[in-house]
């Protein structure tokens, strides 16, 4: 929504003649909301920083948010909405920051008896205070998003390493649901481990996975026929009592591959393999 | 999450995604483990869940789980619904076959989950979706 010339003008002198009443009750509005998790100072800080904002913005003639003369309003709302989400903050939490200065407007000016003017003018800085707040809103929620992609590649980055636990052995630990987009970078990693420590060994542990359906299942015994393709065979381990019920009645075979309860069964297995494996060469 | 059973009142979950599938087992097994469930059985729940639940993504198109904390009489059961508006299942005894996929899966989810849970019960026709109730009863 864009205001007139004339609006833009008088609503900007109404904000600058009462600046200091406007920002002080602007404060206590958003103090109160957040409950003390910033200080009376930094919010007064912000406070000042967007009133001066919005107040070049009107000034620049009719006012648009989307318009060039609002680009510093714009940036304004924008750190403050990014640094709000990336606090922790809540949405309401954030919108009050930008919403308080309508129930400081309509604090300071005193509107009984007034001139039908200054209630039309109020009316219109109601609504350009709206914009402000959707604008606040939306950038609260693309940095929100952003934080959720970042994170969900961060953990499907963190979720899988390869370890090398003996000389010829590398484990790998697996955590949490094992969807097609996990399961493939799990591939991928223990298989070039495979590679970059010449291992016959690899231990896929699945200690940290909650529930072993059929996917699961598929997707370990596909890495698992991946590594024998090229030439090292894989022990599963972590398989705890519920799990090994479940997996029998689910009707998963899991063939010729080895599988233990602990990752410690695994190590020993897959050293004693290696064992036999010297003893049969030096004979 | 609610941790407080009421009995009766469904949970609804929506799956129209692969996290959907995700959200359908955190809430079966947060039921699960009010309800009382072994640790055994809660795994099988989830794991039969999990299995259904993804069905009706893939071959239904998505669709819905219920869950419902049932009484027995003496003992506490969760009740699943997956419902979906798919084309159904033309052939039930074949659906119903271990290693039978049309999905490029092991096969077993189907069959699998049957074995999983105490009672199971499949209403589905070509052309007209379909519904499944499992029954997983506290022991």
């Amino acid at each position: 929504m864009g205001l007139t010339a004339e609006e833009s003008g008088r609503i900007a002198a109404l904000l600058d003649t009462h600046a200091d009443k406007l920002t002080a009750s602007w404060t206590d509005t958003i103090a109160v909301s957040l409950r003390g998790r910033l200080t009376r100072a930094e919010l007064l800080k912000q406070v000042q920083d967007l009133h001066r904002a919005t107040l070049d913005a009107l000034r620049s003639g009719d006012f648009d948010l989307a318009a060039a003369g609002s680009g510093a309003l714009r940036a304004a709302l924008v750190d403050l909405s990014r640094s709000r989400a990336r606090q922790g903050f809540s949405a309401s939490e954030t919108a009050i920051t930008v919403f308080g200065l309508k129930k400081a407007l309509f604090d300071v000016v005193d509107t009984r008896g007034a001139d039908p003017q200054v209630l039309a003018d109020l009316i219109a800085a109601g609504l350009m205070i709206d914009d402000l707040g959707l604008f606040t809103f939306e950038t609260y929620a693309k940095t929100r998003e952003e934080l959720i992609a970042d994170q969900a590649e961060q953990l499907l980055e963190l979720a899988t390493p390869v370890v090398k636990l003996w000389e010829g052995v590398v484990a790998i630990p697996l955590v949490g649901t094992l969807d097609s987009a996990r399961a493939q970078v799990v591939m991928e990693r223990l298989l070039e481990t495979l590679v970059e420590t010449s291992s016959p060994y690899a231990i896929i542990d699945i200690t940290g996975v909650p529930a072993v359906d059929t996917q699961v299942a598929q997707h370990i015994l596909k890495t698992v026929v991946a590594a024998r393709l090229m030439g090292a065979e894989c022990i599963i381990s972590g398989i705890r009592p519920q799990i090994a019920q479940t997996i029998v009645a689910l009707g998963i075979e899991f063939g010729d591959i080895a599988t233990k309860a602990t990752l410690a069964d695994a190590l020993r297995h897959a050293l004693r393999m290696i064992e036999a494996s010297r003893k049969g060469r030096s004979n | 999450m609610t941790t407080d059973v009421g009995l009766g009142e469904p949970q609804v979950v929506t799956i129209a995604a692969d996290e959907d599938v995700v959200r359908v087992r955190q809430l079966v097994r947060t039921v699960a483990v009010a309800a009382k469930l072994s640790l055994v059985d809660q795994t099988k729940l989830v794991t039969a869940a999990s299995e259904l639940a993804r069905n009706t993504l893939v071959y239904g198109g998505g669709g819905g789980a219920e869950v419902t904390v049932v009484d027995g009489g003496r003992r506490r059961g969760i009740r699943i619904v997956f419902s979906d508006d798919g084309p159904g299942i033309a052939d039930l005894d074949l659906a119903l076959t271990d290693g039978y996929t049309t999905g490029g899966g092991l096969g077993l989810g189907l069959s699998g989950a049957r074995r999983l849970v105490d009672e199971f019960d499949i209403d589905t026709a070509a052309g007209q979706g379909t519904r499944i109730t499992v029954t997983k009863w506290a022991r």
